[in-house]
């Protein structure tokens, strides 16, 4: 065993302990994938203002917003389904389903949530549009902050920048709290200056948030905050379809006329459109989102030169190693084109991991479909009494007692008769009601609320039980004689 | 050897020159703003300390927001919001309160809560009773009445009670430790007693306890041990005991006298309680009219 020698010389005082952030300054470009991102973009953002405003008639009294987090009476409203507090596995289900659905599209197409759908993504990509409106393309912008001096028209346009961040800002932080409340109450108490602190508060996180985050994290919140990022790479494998550099057909890199290069002449315009500032040609990364900005900006130079596109483009690294192996033995240039295409394959859609994520798809979707096609629009609860578990009278019965929660999820309040199976000859009475011609007790619900009513079941002595414990079912039944509600139960006893 | 600039040929990072058996640490400095955002976390304690009561010397600080405080606060409004609905209780009559389905439900719920804190240490959670002279409230058998207003009288004067003048009063004699009855009279009485709900063990001797029961007992009773409440005389026909049914419990019972007691919450509890006490006492199964 060596001795521990602690190094010679620490150091620590000359590796940075912090790095100063690289600013990027993402260039504009045109191309098909920039078109796919701004229709994105456009009906992403356009449902996310603009849903809290449609308007759904569910009757006289009741909310008429489409989607509606009611979080002071406990109800989610989205279109004609109403979800209570007590449901909220239908949200988890929702929850489950993007996130299988999340893995799923990550292993057949790489981030394709990251570069075109992810809010961080999208108002980053507005807030940038919005900065080259006003302050200009990359190159402007980099003089212009490397200037030591500003002219008055530079500041304007800063402050313009700010002000039109921060009016983007503050709609965003509107509309998630019109999500919350009725939007055009909100909107109008809003104008009286007449809205309670919580929705203040929200409001101003969420304006707070937008502002810093799109304005100026950006790529360091997927770099440095995100989780996905670290663990995304476990979804993807061979097949998957990523954004990638063709290196077998670039490079080496070099000048345009020069003889013996590759395709890729190293003028940087993959780098240069990039939104989190990486070079694509270092291959898969982390910092990548996966948006395909560089394969509109290669595009671009590829056709201007006369050469094929698609020197960077959406290619799995099965096809990667395959186009590589086919060429290694060609010259680079345009020698290498043709055969490096022919070598590829269609990428394998069907594979273990997309067989699995499809099952657990469908038998979440399917469970939740079953789930809502069963829903009951009348449900009970039965609480027995813990204390006392069971009362003898005077004349010898035992009765128990327990509490009935109906819970009502339709406009009409309904009268219901309660009976109990498995207890023969037992005695029903619930208190400050009367029973029907039959005998057995008539329930009220509350209409949209829970109403609760004390039941009790008494066993006359000819008819007690054999057994300290009693399977029953307690049984909810509507004037037609249909059970709409069933609850299990026991009925305890003493010691026969 | 190691140097801040050298570089580690695999990630093309630089490392801290930390080495140890040839494992070299590499340098993946944090981003600025996090230093930044460590930095206004100190700020935000510092204006806390200034808002909230952090430091021994600072009072309340400059909110006056204190946990205790807020609580007291919250209390006197929760009182004052309940007032007026206790202030109802107070006038209402007792049949506005079982007729009025608000009034009720507000009555019985209130109720569980002042029953758990004063009520629940002898007569048990849910009203159960307890063994040894604590009735249950949950059955059908009431020693002095189990109509709303008679629930209420006895919470508000209390059984044997002796600050309350109106407490409800009764003594059983203690027939054989004071010399009424004799051994073997005790034994023909306990039989009768049992007889009354077909229990009996010994035909004669019960024959010869009805004689005895009559004269001694049926007073309070009842001939046929159906009870009287106007004294807090227990039913002995039914199957509900509250010093146990077994021969040797009703003999103890004869022998040396029963007699529970219940202090009288009349000076204790606002009226509105004693109220609501009673209407979820009567919610809890005996429902009587």
């Amino acid at each position: 065993m060596g001795k521990l020698d602690p190094p010679e010389t620490l150091a620590t005082q000359d590796a940075p302990l912090y790095a100063s952030r690289v600013r990027v300054y993402p260039q504009a470009v045109r191309g098909t994938v920039r078109r796919v991102k701004w229709a994105v973009l456009t009906v992403c953002l356009a449902l996310y203002y603009l849903v809290p405003w449609l308007r759904w008639n569910r009757g006289p009294g009741r909310p008429d917003q489409a989607v509606l987090a009611d979080m002071e009476h406990g109800r989610l409203f989205f279109l004609w389904l109403e979800i209570w507090p007590q449901e909220v596995y239908y949200l988890t289900g929702l929850l489950v389903l993007g996130a299988i659905a999340l893995f799923a599209v990550t292993s057949l197409f790489g981030r394709l949530w990251c570069g075109f759908a992810c809010p961080q993504t999208a108002w980053t990509d507005l807030f940038m549009l919005v900065e080259r409106l006003i302050e200009g393309d990359r190159n402007a912008r980099m003089r212009r902050d490397r200037a030591t001096r500003w002219s008055g028209a530079d500041y304007a346009r800063k402050i313009a920048k700010h002000a039109a961040w921060l009016a983007i800002a503050a709609a965003t932080g509107g509309a998630w709290v019109a999500y919350f409340n009725d939007a055009p109450t909100l909107v109008r108490d809003a104008l009286h200056g007449d809205v309670p602190i919580g929705v203040v508060f929200f409001f101003a996180l969420f304006t707070a948030t937008t502002y810093l985050l799109a304005g100026w994290a950006r790529e360091q919140v997927c770099t440095y905050m995100c989780p996905w990022p670290r663990f995304q790479a476990a979804m993807l494998d061979a097949d998957s379809l990523v954004v990638s550099y063709r290196d077998w057909r670039g490079e080496p890199r070099g000048k345009a006329r020069a003889a013996g290069v590759g395709d890729c002449v190293e003028c940087r315009a993959c780098v240069h459109v990039c939104p989190t500032g990486v070079d694509i040609r270092e291959g898969l990364q982390m910092a990548c989102i996966g948006c395909g900005l560089c394969i509109d900006a290669c595009d671009g130079i590829m056709g201007k030169l006369g050469r094929p596109q698609g020197l960077i483009a959406f290619e799995t690294l099965d096809n990667l190693a395959a186009s590589d192996a086919a060429t290694k033995s060609l010259p680079p240039g345009p020698a290498r084109q043709a055969p490096g295409m022919a070598a590829r394959r269609v990428p394998r859609i069907i594979r273990a991991r997309t067989i699995l994520y499809a099952a657990v798809l469908s038998a979440v979707a399917a469970a939740m479909i079953v789930g809502l096609a069963l829903r009951r629009p009348v449900s009970l609860e039965a609480l027995r009494d813990r204390a006392p578990l069971f009362v003898r009278l005077s004349d010898g019965s035992i009765r128990n007692g327990f509490t009935l929660k109906l819970a009502e999820r339709r406009a009409e309040p309904a009268q219901l008769a309660v009976d109990v199976e498995g207890l023969p000859g037992a005695r029903l009475q619930v208190v400050g009601r009367d029973a029907d011609a039959a005998g057995h007790p008539l329930v009220a619900t509350r209409p949209d609320g829970v109403a609760e009513w004390r039941l009790l079941v008494t066993a006359p002595p000819q008819a007690l039980p054999r057994a300290e414990s009693t399977a029953i079912t307690i049984r909810l039944r509507d004037a037609e004689g249909r059970v709409l509600a069933a609850e299990r139960s026991v009925f305890l006893g003493p010691k026969p | 050897m190691s140097s801040a600039t050298e570089r580690d040929p695999v990630t093309g990072t630089q490392t801290t020159g930390h080495e140890w058996d040839g494992i070299k640490e590499l340098n993946t400095p944090m981003p600025k703003w996090w230093l930044w955002t460590f930095y206004a976390t100190i700020v935000f304690a510092a204006v806390w300390v200034v808002l909230y009561p952090a430091l021994p010397w600072t009072g309340t600080g400059l909110t006056g927001s204190v946990a205790r405080l807020d609580n007291e606060r919250d209390l006197a409004a929760h009182r004052a919001a309940a007032e007026p609905m206790l202030e109802r209780l107070r006038q209402a009559s007792v049949e506005q309160v079982l007729a009025d389905p608000e009034l009720g439900a507000y009555a019985v719920a209130g109720g569980r809560a002042a029953f758990a804190s004063t009520c629940a240490g002898c007569h048990g959670a849910g009203g159960q009773g307890a063994p040894g002279g604590f009735p249950s409230l949950a059955d059908d058998d009431w020693l002095w009445g189990g109509r709303l207003a008679d629930i209420e009288q006895t919470i508000r004067h209390g059984i044997r009670a002796a600050e309350d003048a109106d407490t409800r009063m009764s003594q059983m004699p203690r027939f054989l430790a004071d010399g009424m009855l004799t051994a073997p009279q005790v034994n023909d009485v306990a039989e009768h007693v049992l007889s009354l709900t077909n229990r009996a063990t010994d035909a004669a001797a019960a024959e010869r306890g009805a004689v005895l029961f009559a004269e001694n007992c049926a007073a309070c009773h009842g001939e046929r041990g159906q009870g009287n409440r106007e004294l807090g005389a227990p039913r002995l026909d039914d199957s509900v005991w509250l010093y146990g049914g077994d021969k040797p419990a009703i003999i103890r019972s004869i022998a040396f006298a029963r007699g529970g007691s219940m202090p009288a919450w009349g000076a204790r509890l606002d009226p509105a309680v004693i109220r609501m006490l009673a209407a979820y006492i009567h919610s809890l199964g005996g429902t009587e009219r």
